[in-house]
């Protein structure tokens, strides 16, 4: 067993993490960013497989024509890149304001660490 | 109105500017890979370039090792025969990023450092899970790579225009065919043998323009001929193909309405089951996820993502107007004359555009040796970055942690990974040579399941799940690969179909082509099931794990 556990970091850089991660601040970051990223995954993905459903079981509606040739299935497969752009850019823009600033003030308080050997590599 | 591709007199003009765009490309890399070599001294400078690259770079790149053949000659194929359906995939293969960008690409940027595997192996025992790992790198790559190979070689006879009683260079269709897969595998192992991640990175970022350049030059070209009025190219196609409105809507190629309720229920479940396997597949594809390594912080593996989704959005909307085009201007008929699967479509619209714009048989011969040139390229940069994927991994993850026990110099490690790159190559040559008359295009469908039921569960488990560990890693893996891969196997991809890859043999079982619906839950049940069972649990390793994730402490 012991070959194959990698070599534990030193006891004071260990602990300075789990400090950290116990901390209110670093709940505080893991809250802004799931918070962010659980829901907007979860809407993504049945956004995604509404179209792919309608897709499969809801032809009539897919084919029907809006103007000349473009149709409801035309539409429908825009507005799935134009709302996963709008997605990367919401989160750009929240991560900017929200997550960066508080991740960058928690590293900077628990400073340079060495880690010599993990992740091991 | 000559539509076949590179026949009679355009023939020697169309074949010699191809060969000389492209041995310019390749001098132009081959020159690009040599000076990365000289800076390449480290074993960061060959896994991950030195994680020099500035977002913008490495978006380009993402965009460049993604973009494969299989996007661009294969989803305008697609649009030119079946119209709709063609434009399907491509939302997949884009909305896929989301996953990447929300969950995956920061984290592993600020817990790793070489290999989809150091994020894995963070809290676990190593050798399972980075053997695990090493396992699923390879054969996910492998299959990428196959497909891609035999691909290249199908293509080179079409591109050049050997036909069946004639030669190139003494070389008949088979024999050119054995010779590009032959050079395609070359080229790879040189540019990532010499170049690294370095060169490998400016192969993609010069290719990911060229591709741009050359796909939106058609889009405007095309869209030229119907005075930028999308509805009357999409009537015109439509039109042209046969099929009517039928055409610009859903179904003629994915879960199409068949005579017997049960073919038709699993055609459905068989797009249901493709959509899930490219949105889940994408950021579990390890030639992918090395991509984020070459930047120097989260911020940046963010806006490379960022560029990433820019650039490899604005191209499916490109292939839209090319997929749609050659249904216009060249036909389905035309186009599945050349080759049953609608790869030829993008280079014979091409040289259609070429008589039109550029005027006659010589306009017609440059454009289409340009977008060939260009396929080309395309080729060499997807492969070049799915050998290095499994190089790095097999020398970082299999022979440093497993079999060195971590006990190796970086130097002797950077020499195993040329070394496996070599053999790598050389393992891919020779099974693409084998099936070199197979349908193996099913194979990137394939990896993008096995990355999804197998790696994409246990990175996700290993980023957010506190109680995850050695065992659910390994049975994570190995779980989802193994459902993929079987369910593949007894699925009328391989036999039992005309369209099979063995055509003349019926093992088949699973009716579905796509083994996603199946394999991805499996594969995170896998992954619960083996942490539950097993009484290992280390709440100090996921701290460390999750304050270095999330803040970028201790980064690399």
């Amino acid at each position: 067993m012991s070959t194959d556990t990698p070599p534990t970091t030193p006891p004071s850089a260990a602990d300075r993490y789990i400090a950290v991660q116990r901390s209110d601040e670093f709940a505080g970051l893991r809250r802004a960013l799931r918070g962010f990223i659980f829901p907007m995954t979860v809407a993504f993905f049945l956004w995604y497989a509404l179209y792919v459903i309608l897709s499969a079981y809801a032809r009539d509606f897919m084919g029907t024509k809006l103007v000349g040739n473009i149709n409801v299935a035309l539409v429908f497969g825009l507005l799935q890149f134009v709302s996963t752009f709008l997605i990367a850019w919401l989160y750009s823009r929240y991560a900017d304001r929200k997550i960066d600033p508080i991740a960058d003030r928690i590293r900077e308080e628990i400073g340079e660490v060495k880690h010599e050997d993990g992740p091991r590599g | 109105m000559r539509m076949d591709l590179a026949v009679e007199a355009g023939d020697t003009t169309a074949r010699n500017l191809t060969i000389t765009l492209f041995l310019v490309f390749v001098a132009v890399t081959l020159a690009i890979t040599i000076w990365a070599s000289r800076q390449t001294k480290t074993a960061t400078d060959f896994y991950a370039g030195g994680r020099s690259f500035s977002g913008f770079q490495n978006g380009m790149a993402i965009g460049g090792d993604y973009m494969s053949a299989a996007s661009f000659l294969g989803i305008a194929g697609i649009i030119a025969l079946y119209g709709y359906d063609g434009f399907l995939y491509s939302i997949g293969f884009l909305v896929a990023w989301l996953v990447a960008l929300l969950l995956v690409a920061e984290l592993l940027r600020n817990s790793g450092r070489y290999t989809m595997a150091d994020v894995l192996a963070f809290r676990m025992r190593q050798r399972p899970v980075r053997t695990a790992a090493a396992v699923s790198t390879i054969t996910v790559s492998i299959f990428y790579l196959l497909a891609q190979m035999v691909g290249a070689g199908a293509l080179v006879a079409l591109l050049l225009g050997i036909r069946p009683g004639t030669t190139f260079l003494g070389m008949d269709a088979d024999a050119a065919k054995i010779a590009t897969i032959i050079m395609v595998g070359a080229l790879m192992i040189i540019y990532v043998t010499v170049g690294g991640m370095k060169g490998t990175t400016y192969v993609q970022i010069v290719k990911a323009f060229l591709l741009m350049g050359g796909a939106t030059i058609m889009t405007v070209l095309v869209l030229a001929k119907y005075n930028f009025n999308l509805s009357s190219l999409l009537g015109d196609a439509a039109a042209a193909s046969g099929k009517g409105s039928a055409f610009l809507e859903p179904g003629l190629r994915y879960g199409v309405e068949a005579a017997s309720a049960t073919q038709t229920f699993y055609n459905k479940m068989d797009l249901l089951s493709l959509g899930i396997a490219l949105v889940l597949g994408t950021a579990g594809l390890p030639h992918i996820l090395i991509r984020f390594y070459t930047v120097p912080t989260a911020k940046a593996a963010r806006k490379s993502v960022l560029w990433a989704i820019g650039i490899i959005g604005t191209f499916y909307l490109l292939t839209l107007a090319l997929g749609f085009g050659a249904a216009a201007l060249v036909g389905g008929e035309a186009i599945t004359a050349q080759d049953k699967a609608g790869n030829t479509a993008a280079p014979q619209l091409a040289e259609r555009l070429g008589i039109d714009f550029l005027g006659g048989d010589l306009g017609g011969a440059t454009l289409l040796a340009i977008i060939a040139a260009v396929a080309f390229a395309t080729i060499l940069a997807v492969v070049a970055g799915l050998t290095l994927a499994s190089s790095s991994s097999l020398a970082h993850d299999f022979y440093a942690n497993v079999i060195k026990n971590g006990q190796t110099s970086e130097r002797q490690e950077v020499r195993v990974a040329r070394i496996s790159a070599l053999v790598i190559g050389a393992v891919s040559i020779a099974l693409s040579i084998f099936a070199q008359n197979l349908n193996v295009a099913f194979l990137v469908a394939l990896a993008f399941a096995v990355a999804a039921s197998g790696n994409l569960p246990a990175i996700l488990y290993s980023l957010f799940w506190k109680r995850f560990n050695t065992s659910g890693a390994v049975w994570a893996i190995y779980g989802g690969l193994l459902a993929a891969v079987v369910l593949v196997f007894f699925s009328p991809v391989v036999s039992g179909a005309a369209t099979s890859m063995f055509p003349d043999q019926d093992w088949q079982w699973f009716p579905l082509s796509n083994p996603g619906i199946l394999s991805i839950p499996f594969g995170f049940f896998c992954g619960w099931l083996g942490t539950v069972i097993s009484k290992e649990r280390d709440d100090d390793k996921y701290a460390e794990l999750e304050v270095r994730a999330l803040t970028g402490a201790g980064a690399h």
